[in-house]
């Protein structure tokens, strides 16, 4: 089972998101934004990251550029939770070196099963 | 899996009338044609994860509306749209209406279907100006169902990926793993691009790979594999079957595949977009008669809001650590209790009283602790006001800055859901009969804007709250006339201005000519009093005829915090609140002016301080009557300064304040009392009583 980084501003997405992971047995290190999510990642080797894209005080996009810059992170899969309307945020979070993304609304069945690729 | 969702309702539920609360404030703060850019990605950032987290939840219909909102503040953000003044209205419309519909599923009621559909309309005939975004999601969704016949009996996929791709978290394995699942699968690598091994580099990829898929399977299910790496990648598929129909999906290079390729994305994943394309239309199409909605009524949003916020309370993280705390601490005690009581002899007795006094200590600490969990800054219902004195400012045609102070100031909660409604009623009076019309303001050489200002402070172990306005004031003689005319009073009662001021507040008393629709709806001026009455409080109201009024109000505050500078006086510790104290420091002989005992003077730079030895007012022993071996601390209150001789200065600390006018009775220079963390009790100094005193002695030694 995996240790997973669940990043989103909104609490309820978090504890759904948390909650959903953990019922399949994954750790998870919940955080509440860019900054907070590159402390933990930080202190906390984590396989899997999952980020919201609009976040205040630092956005997903360069938190994945952030991560993809240390050498703990160079290859760890790296999602986006975006919303249809952000086409131009996947590409964003592709370029600063996201493996992929997970479109919003997602339920928790569709998030199990991306996971599931990802991490084989 | 099945989750329950419903659990995570409450807490969006919570962030969502935050996040309203954000957007409504954002947008009022709005410059209108210079929006501040941070401040439109604030109220865009609330709105989206509104609508995500509704769409995550099911909640469909707020989904769509908060969708048109969030597309509207999405173009603002991008600067493609003029942030105007309509647009602004239309928005803060739509917070209303969004707060309704939220408030309407929480509590499980039927939605104002028309209302909404009102507000939606708008917001879509402002956004499509150009074109219409949900007729363009319609096109796409077409030209997809015309892709999703491209099924082949088989597929030739070359793959090849950039030399970068593991840095991309993405692993071809995993590609193949799921190519494996759609059909019949072959693979043959390709290595020739493999270099030597001395330039090799482990964390590129060197490898192509040719697959062949035999099955049912459609284009678009093998481009869904390879969506996340279509840009790190050369990939071109070609079906086996009929060479004459050859599809070929190269992505990195040419527009038109790239734009099938996005096609697809929006529609296998996104089902709110193509909800947004049906259910919108048969909506809108009959409202298309129906009369425009009707002007938001402030008074119905007030008075939902607290059905709202009842069920849960914030509290900040400082507060729920020092509850976790003490509830640890409360368990040590606990536990060294019971292992004294095991096998308790003479000799530990000692030991359990004291651990008995600690758990008593302990006890109390919690107690408090929760209390303290129920004072809110003022702020909470000082918020709805921005958006009130502007609907009010438009409606009366008035111009208003509305200055709020003291917003972090805290009071118990239940006093402040009992303070909110008499506050609206008296902004709201104050915008109606205080404030002139700008021109009238002008005439009499006042800016075209008045000012309400709202302040709320702690004072001597009250929270007082003062709503001031540089209006017109209140015509004495008008009140009364009218209160003679009303019988209220007879023609030749002689009435001091302050009786005059209170006949405002007289049951059925009210001066406007016609009674508008902005004050004179809801309660009078007599409930506002009584509503103040029944916390324990007081209002008083004071005002000039042409320069403005002001109305405070009093409360007694059982419950307030305060920060406190622990004294000492002989063996006994008091409070100052530290408001009040401008400086403490040692004295020096020279600076001294008058006889001991009798109205010391300190010279304090230019000024002369009266000294209040603090050992006499309470007629305790202290340390030393030398003024040289103690402090002196400088306090102001009221405007006046005085410097209290004290022995020592110890730590500072946060108290709740006890009343001791319900506890014990009033005492003359204390405003309460506090327990110590050790169980002591401490006075809390009452500044301006001291200074009070402090004068009185001085007349008296005079």
């Amino acid at each position: 089972m995996a240790k997973i980084l669940a990043v989103d501003d909104s609490a309820s997405m978090r504890q759904m998101v948390s909650f959903t992971l953990k019922g399949a047995g994954h750790d998870v290190v919940e955080a509440s934004d860019g900054v907070d999510a590159l402390e933990k990642a930080k202190s906390n080797q984590v396989d899997l990251v999952l980020t919201d894209v609009n976040m205040p005080n630092m956005d997903g996009v360069t938190l994945i550029k952030e991560l993809r810059a240390l050498p703990s992170y160079k290859f760890t899969p790296m999602l986006t939770l975006t919303t249809e309307s952000g086409m131009d945020k996947k590409m964003e979070g592709k370029q600063a070196g996201a493996t992929g993304w997970i479109v919003k609304p997602f339920s928790p069945d569709q998030l199990l099963a991306t996971i599931k690729k990802v991490l084989g | 899996m099945s989750i329950d969702m419903s659990q995570f309702y409450q807490t969006f539920f919570d962030e969502s009338f935050e996040g309203l609360e954000t957007m409504e404030s954002g947008l009022l703060g709005l410059d209108v044609g210079a929006a501040d850019e941070e401040t439109v990605n604030t109220i865009f950032r609330a709105a989206h994860s509104i609508k995500g987290g509704s769409a995550t939840f099911g909640f469909t219909a707020v989904a769509e509306f908060t969708h048109v909102m969030e597309t509207l503040l999405d173009e603002m953000r991008a600067g493609d749209r003029m942030v105007t003044e309509h647009a602004v209205d239309l928005l803060l419309q739509s917070v209303d209406c969004l707060r309704e519909m939220l408030t309407a599923v929480q509590n499980e009621d039927a939605v104002d279907s028309e209302r909404v559909s009102n507000v939606q309309k708008d917001l879509e005939i402002l956004l499509n100006g150009d074109e219409s975004s949900a007729a363009q999601t319609e096109n796409t969704v077409e030209v997809v169902s015309e892709n999703s016949n491209n099924v082949s009996t088989g597929w030739i996929v070359e793959f090849k990926p950039f030399d970068y791709l593991l840095k991309t978290g993405n692993d071809p394995v995993r590609l193949f793993r799921e190519l494996s699942l759609l059909g019949e699968y072959t693979t043959t690598v390709n290595a020739e691009n493999l270099p030597l091994f001395n330039d090799f580099d482990p964390e590129l990829s060197y490898l192509s790979w040719t697959v062949e898929l035999v099955g049912d399977i459609t284009v678009e299910s093998i481009n869904e594999i390879f969506e996340w790496v279509d840009d790190d990648c050369e990939l071109i598929v070609t079906a086996i079957s009929s060479q004459d129909e050859e599809v070929v999906v190269d992505i990195d290079a040419s527009a038109p595949e790239q734009f099938s390729q996005e096609v697809e994305e929006e529609t296998e994943v996104s089902p709110i977009v193509e909800n947004n394309v049906q259910e919108l239309k048969p909506e809108n199409a009959p409202e298309a008669k129906t009369t425009p909605a009707p002007a938001p009524a402030p008074d119905k949003r007030g008075a939902k809001k607290p059905s709202v916020d009842q069920g849960s309370i914030r509290v900040g993280i400082d507060k729920v650590d020092a509850l976790i705390n003490m509830v640890g601490e409360l368990v040590i005690t606990q536990s060294m209790l019971s292992q004294l009581g095991e096998n308790l002899t003479q000799e530990k007795l000692e030991k359990m009283q004291d651990g008995l006094a600690q758990l008593e200590r302990n006890t109390r600490e919690l107690q408090e602790s929760v209390m303290r969990i129920r004072m809110l800054p003022i702020s909470f219902a000082f918020q709805r006001f921005p958006r009130m004195v502007r609907d009010l400012s438009h409606k009366l045609g008035k111009e208003i800055d509305l200055r709020l102070l003291g917003e972090q100031t805290e009071l118990d909660k239940t006093v402040m859901e009992k303070i909110g409604d008499p506050l609206v009623h008296l902004v709201r009076n104050s915008i109606d009969h205080g404030i002139e019309m700008p021109d009238e303001r002008q005439a009499a050489g006042k800016p075209r804007m008045g000012v309400v200002e709202l302040n709320a402070f702690h004072q001597g172990g009250n929270i007082v709250i003062e709503i001031d306005d540089d209006g017109k004031g209140i015509d004495k003689e008008v009140i009364r006339n009218k209160a003679i005319e009303k019988g209220v009073i007879s023609e030749n009662e002689v009435l001091s201005d302050e009786q005059i001021y209170d006949l405002i507040f007289a049951p059925g008393f009210s001066t406007a000519k016609e009674v508008s629709d902005v004050s004179g709806r809801g309660v009078g001026m007599d409930v506002v009093k009584r509503n103040i009455r029944e916390l324990g409080g007081t209002i008083e109201v004071k005002s000039e005829k042409g320069v403005g009024s002001k109305i405070t109000i009093r409360l007694p505050l059982t419950l307030a915090i305060l920060d406190g500078q622990l004294i000492r006086v002989g063996g006994d510790t008091y409070i100052v609140p530290l408001v009040s104290i401008i400086e403490s420091l040692q004295v020096r002989d020279e600076q001294v002016n008058g006889i001991a005992g009798q109205a010391e003077l300190y010279k304090l730079r230019d000024d002369y301080v009266p000294i209040v030895r603090l050992h006499d007012v309470f007629t305790l022993k202290p340390d030393s009557e030398k003024l040289t071996d103690g402090l002196i601390v400088i306090v102001e209150g009221e405007g006046n300064q005085v410097g209290l001789f004290v022995d020592d200065l110890l730590g500072q600390q946060q108290v709740v304040i006890k009343s001791l006018e319900t506890n014990f009775r009033p005492v003359e220079g204390v405003s309460g009392a506090t327990i110590l963390g050790d169980g002591t009790v401490a006075l809390i100094l009452d500044v301006v009583g001291l200074i009070k005193l402090s004068k009185q002695e001085r007349i008296k030694a005079a």
